[in-house]
């Protein structure tokens, strides 16, 4: 997928979770949404971007979110 | 044919007191308020009648039923005489048999002696009068002055007027304004020159009836008659099925000549709709016969080649070998399916079943995910039920309705009218709405507030709203305090009340003078009942999901929910929409929504099904197409579903639908999806199937086939030999078998089954022991999650802005005749209204640009451009345009783009920044559309040229 198109979503997420208060419970919302809606093959993609990206253009709540909680179970989706 | 009991008055609607009387010398008791007639019809008597029929209000103009009271002076009608206590009543004595012979012999002296001719013969009230009251002579000549020659109105395609034949009993006008609520129609004239007009019309086609058929239904004699009673005769038998176009869901009888469908007449005993029907579902019909239909299964290699007919074993065989080939070569997740709202739950059910037990993915989806995906999602979060939580019957105890992004009256206009009548009656209505729908102002309504927002700005206002209960003290905080989880709510309310999110800060986001929003929470907050129905003018935003959330917050807030008269009601755009939902069709969640990740759910599947599922969710319609370009998705299973020009960025789906290696439709025609096709799998209407629809109050309603399927299959059938072929087999015998499935695998279906269904006739779901009838209002005592939920709902602006170049925003929506894509409407005289696609435009907007009602334009966004007929119009606002996806040629769906709700994906239809301007061309894209569909087409017709060869 279009990484662009992947962070501009991810973003959106963070923009609905980001009004909470808790921060560590919104990086927690954020990346249980990301588990439970985006296929594996997305979370792949965006986890690979982030790992090789110095400058990702998310939001610092969402790349924090998807660092310290998104996982994918395979090292890599078969997709 | 059984024909449905006519109690010539409504039901009472006293259910608190009895009264006991005598008619004829039988005893009988009713409810205080019910009519002598009806009380007669009770006791198993027939009084003669013509101006009465229990769908209508008693009128008391035709003096044929008139009766004896003893005790009482004269005759009164029975129609407008109610029950009392130990009346005795008599129906026939001499005297009454003078009076009804004298009122007959007046009628027929100005009626044509044709009943063996007339389309009426056999189902004609007036003639059963005639016998009913032994009329044997007309003393009267047509020598005289008489109605013998009036002159016929045919210009409505569906049904023709006689006026000849018009005994002027007022029950077509009635019907039109208590049934209908449109007005249309009046009785013109006085004395002898009365007549029955279509208002200040011509005729019926350019008057202001919008063909529901309630005058035809409510017509006593062959004046207003369907013309294809008229071409074919009286119908000799019917079954009662459900209508397959929006989410009403009504019940109708299809009333049949062997396997021909004659009529559909709409069952007074249907729970949706109650003897209702708009134009669509009882006239648009005929497409299930068109000449369109392809009815052979066709396969071919590559787009670019004619089409091969071939029998259902090689087309199932070659589907099934292309989707092992490309699984093998390109990975289990390489290949998907995507399901329809216009498919039974069973179909959908075994869609899903097929993906996950067969594919061995959770590729799957529906056509919920382009309308009220955010819907489920925001409804679980808040009340933990992914659905509507009323009846549609409750409308008529609300106080207060609400209309957000909906447009009753032309989308779901069975309902619409209900409503209608409820404000009628005095309830109060708020609308939110960029647009002037028919509601904000029409015959007997008018809306209290119009609060019409800039596109993209709803959760602006619901805040805004949200704002005002919170900080005037307008919140119960009984209901707060007892229902709902106190801490969510402390947080909400202290995030509402920031002075950002008033009415008077959202202003400038909304456009909705502040005045009018705090007017309007006051309203709604305090003045009894209130409901909010909305669709998708709220799911279809980048904050589709917020808004779901922010409308429950409010009715949460304010104390309406869990009883009748209150709650949330979406609005479901087709027929199966909460169906298909609810039959796991979403790639992350098993039936009855139930996330793949848990371990309990999966288990039951995987020891059901005999195979093992995946715990992760699967791709949505935009990751599947995304996924196609990039060339890792390759191939699809799509049933009932045109995605090609039901879908946003119709460029960016047809490059994935080219993309793919295999791309299997399954439809009633060659849609715009079947253009990319290399296997065709003939569908089959819903008057050839059997199964069941959910509707948007969560009613599960029987489809039955009245007629064999004209591809040889019901839906359900192919899918079960797709699976096979793919070597898992899918061994059911029939559609209910597939229910019973259903039901033990789903606990809020687990009451359900085809004979609970025809005990009951519909069943809203949950239904299972703890509800054995089924749940009209949900959330009573209790949410479904336990407490409900608030969730913060700050208002982010969409991303999709205007500037410069792009200064107008395009919301899409739709009318009256036409259905969605248009596939079935489009081939029905439902075209007679909407011909075309047509953008309205604001005179202040097309006065910039030297815009001329009925020019075409050409409108432009980042996505593409396509051109349409201008018409100039106030009901939008400056800076607005409107549009409606009826017609793929007119291309409304390359305008928008991928922009999509958070949450869910649903795509962002309603705000599309464009500019507009006059041209003397079609687009560029329409002229490949041309091309294209010119090729297409000339493939199609190769393969009839193979045939005849």
């Amino acid at each position: 997928m279009n990484i662009e198109h992947l962070v501009k979503m991810a973003n959106q997420i963070g923009d609905f979770f980001r009004s909470y208060p808790d921060h560590e419970q919104a990086k927690k919302d954020i990346a249980s949404h990301l588990t439970r809606f985006w296929a594996p093959q997305m979370r792949q993609q965006i986890l690979d971007y982030v790992a090789e990206t110095p400058d990702t253009g998310l939001h610092p709540l969402v790349l924090s979110a998807i660092r310290e909680y998104v996982k994918v179970k395979s090292a890599k989706s078969e997709a | 044919m059984d024909k449905q009991a006519d109690y010539g008055t409504p039901a009472s609607r006293v259910t608190d007191r009895q009264v006991t009387l005598e008619i004829d010398g039988k005893s009988i008791t009713v409810a205080a308020g019910t009519s002598i007639m009806h009380a007669a019809v009770e006791a198993g008597i027939s009084i003669p009648k013509l101006c009465a029929t229990d769908s209508l209000e008693p009128f008391g103009s035709c003096r044929l039923c008139l009766v004896e009271v003893e005790g009482r002076r004269g005759y009164p009608a029975s129609c407008t005489t109610p029950v009392d206590e130990g009346l005795k009543v008599h129906t026939q004595t001499p005297k009454l048999a003078d009076i009804r012979r004298g009122v007959m012999e007046l009628y027929i002296s100005d009626h044509p002696l044709d009943c063996l001719t007339c389309s009426a013969n056999g189902d004609c009230e007036l003639q059963d009068m005639a016998g009913a009251v032994g009329l044997r002579e007309v003393r009267y000549g047509y020598d005289g002055s008489n109605h013998l020659d009036a002159e016929k109105d045919v210009s409505n395609p569906y049904f023709q007027f006689d006026a000849s034949k018009c005994i002027v009993c007022s029950r077509c006008v009635r019907a039109c304004e208590e049934t209908q609520g449109t007005f249309a129609l009046t009785i013109s004239g006085r004395g002898f020159d009365s007549k029955v007009a279509a208002g200040n019309f011509d005729n019926f086609l350019e008057s202001e009836c919008v063909s529901c058929g309630a005058c035809v239904a409510a017509c006593p004699t062959a004046t207003l008659m369907e013309k294809t009673v008229i071409d074919h005769g009286q119908p000799e038998h019917s079954v009662i099925t459900t209508c397959a176009y929006c989410g009403v869901g009504c019940s109708f009888r299809a009333e049949m000549k062997g396997e021909q469908v004659v009529r559909m007449v709409p069952d007074k005993n249907g729970g949706a709709n109650h003897g209702h029907s708009c134009v669509k579902g009882r006239f648009a019909w005929g497409y299930a016969t068109h000449r369109d239909r392809i009815t052979t299964p066709m396969i071919r290699k590559s787009i670019k080649d004619p089409w091969q007919e071939v029998s259902w074993e090689e087309a199932i065989s070659y589907a099934a070998s292309e989707l092992k080939r490309i699984q093998a070569k390109h990975g289990r997740n390489s290949i998907g399916a995507i399901t329809s709202s216009r498919c039974t739950n069973e179909e959908t059910y075994l869609v899903q079943k097929l993906v996950r037990a067969a594919f061995g993915n959770n590729n799957v989806d529906t056509c919920a995910r382009v309308c009220h995906s955010p819907t489920g999602y925001g409804l679980k979060q808040t009340l933990g039920e992914s659905a509507g939580t009323q009846t549609f019957d409750s409308v008529m105890k609300s106080d207060v309705i609400m209309v957000i992004g909906a447009n009753p009256t032309d989308g779901h206009p069975v309902f619409g009218s209900q409503m209608k009548r409820r404000l009628r009656e005095g309830a109060k209505l708020i609308i939110a709405d960029p647009r002037e729908i028919d509601l904000v102002s029409g015959p007997h309504v008018q809306a209290d507030y119009h609060l019409k927002l800039r596109p993209g700005t709803n959760v602006a206002l619901i805040t805004a709203m949200a704002h005002v209960v919170v900080t005037e003290g307008l919140v119960d905080e009984e209901f707060v305090r007892s229902r709902c989880e106190w801490d969510s709510f402390e947080y909400w309310s202290e995030f509402v009340a920031q002075p950002e999110h008033s009415p008077e800060a959202m202003q400038a986001a909304t456009g909705v003078p502040a005045a009018d929003v705090r007017a309007a929470a006051r309203l709604f907050a305090t003045d009894g009942n209130a409901a909010i129905y909305y669709g998708l003018g709220v799911t279809e935003h980048s904050q589709g999901s917020t808004m779901v959330m922010g409308i429950a917050n409010l009715a949460m807030a304010t104390g309406n929910i869990g009883r009748e008269g209150v709650g949330v009601n979406p609005l479901r755009g087709q027929n199966n929409v909460q169906g298909s939902c609810d039959m796991g069709s979403f790639p992350h969640e098993f039936p009855g929504y139930r996330h793949v990740s848990d371990d309990a759910t999966r288990a039951l599947f995987e020891a059901a099904w005999g195979r093992p599922l995946d715990n992760e969710p699967g791709l949505r319609i935009p990751n599947m197409l995304d996924f196609a370009i990039d060339g890792s998705f390759k191939a699809l299973y799509c049933e009932g579903e045109d995605i090609a020009q039901s879908d946003p960025n119709t460029q960016h789906v047809t490059h994935a639908l080219s993309s793919m290696e295999c791309v299997i439709v399954q439809d009633l025609f060659l849609n715009e999806t079947a253009m990319y096709a290399h296997v065709f799998l003939p569908g089959c209407s819903f008057l050839e199937k059997s199964g069941t629809f959910t509707n948007a109050e969560r009613r599960i309603s029987p489809v039955r086939r009245v007629m064999t399927p004209k591809n040889g299959y019901e839906d359900w059938q192919v899918t079960a030999m797709l699976s096979e072929a793919l070597g898992y087999p899918m061994p059911y015998r029939h559609a209910s078998e597939i229910m019973d499935e259903i039901a033990r695998l789903t606990p809020t279906f687990h009451g359900v089954s085809f004979k609970r269904l025809e005990e009951l006739g519909s069943i809203q779901w949950p239904c299972n022991e703890q509800h054995p009838t089924g749940t009209p209002i949900m959330h009573v005592d209790e949410f479904v999650r336990g407490k409900g939920r608030f969730m913060v709902t700050e208002y982010v602006p969409t991303s999709e802005k205007v500037n410069a170049k792009y200064p107008l925003i395009l919301t899409t929506g739709r009318i009256l005749s036409q259905y969605n894509v248009g596939a079935q409407t489009r081939r029905t005289d439902n075209v007679a209204w909407h011909p075309e696609d047509q953008v309205e435009i604001h005179p202040h907007d097309a006065e910039d640009r030297g815009i001329q009602d009925g020019d075409w334009v050409g409108i432009t966004s980042r996505a593409g451009n396509t051109v349409q007929r201008a018409r100039i119009s106030e009901r939008v606002q400056p800076g607005v345009i409107y549009t409606t996806f009826h017609h793929p040629e007119s291309g409304a769906n390359v305008i928008t783009t991928d922009n999509s709700d958070w949450a869910t994906n649903c795509p962002e239809f309603k705000v599309t920044a464009v500019e507009v301007t006059r041209v003397t061309q079609l687009s560029e894209w329409q002229r490949n559309y041309q091309e294209f569909s010119d090729e297409q087409i000339a493939l199609a017709q190769q393969r009839d040229e193979a045939r005849v060869e």
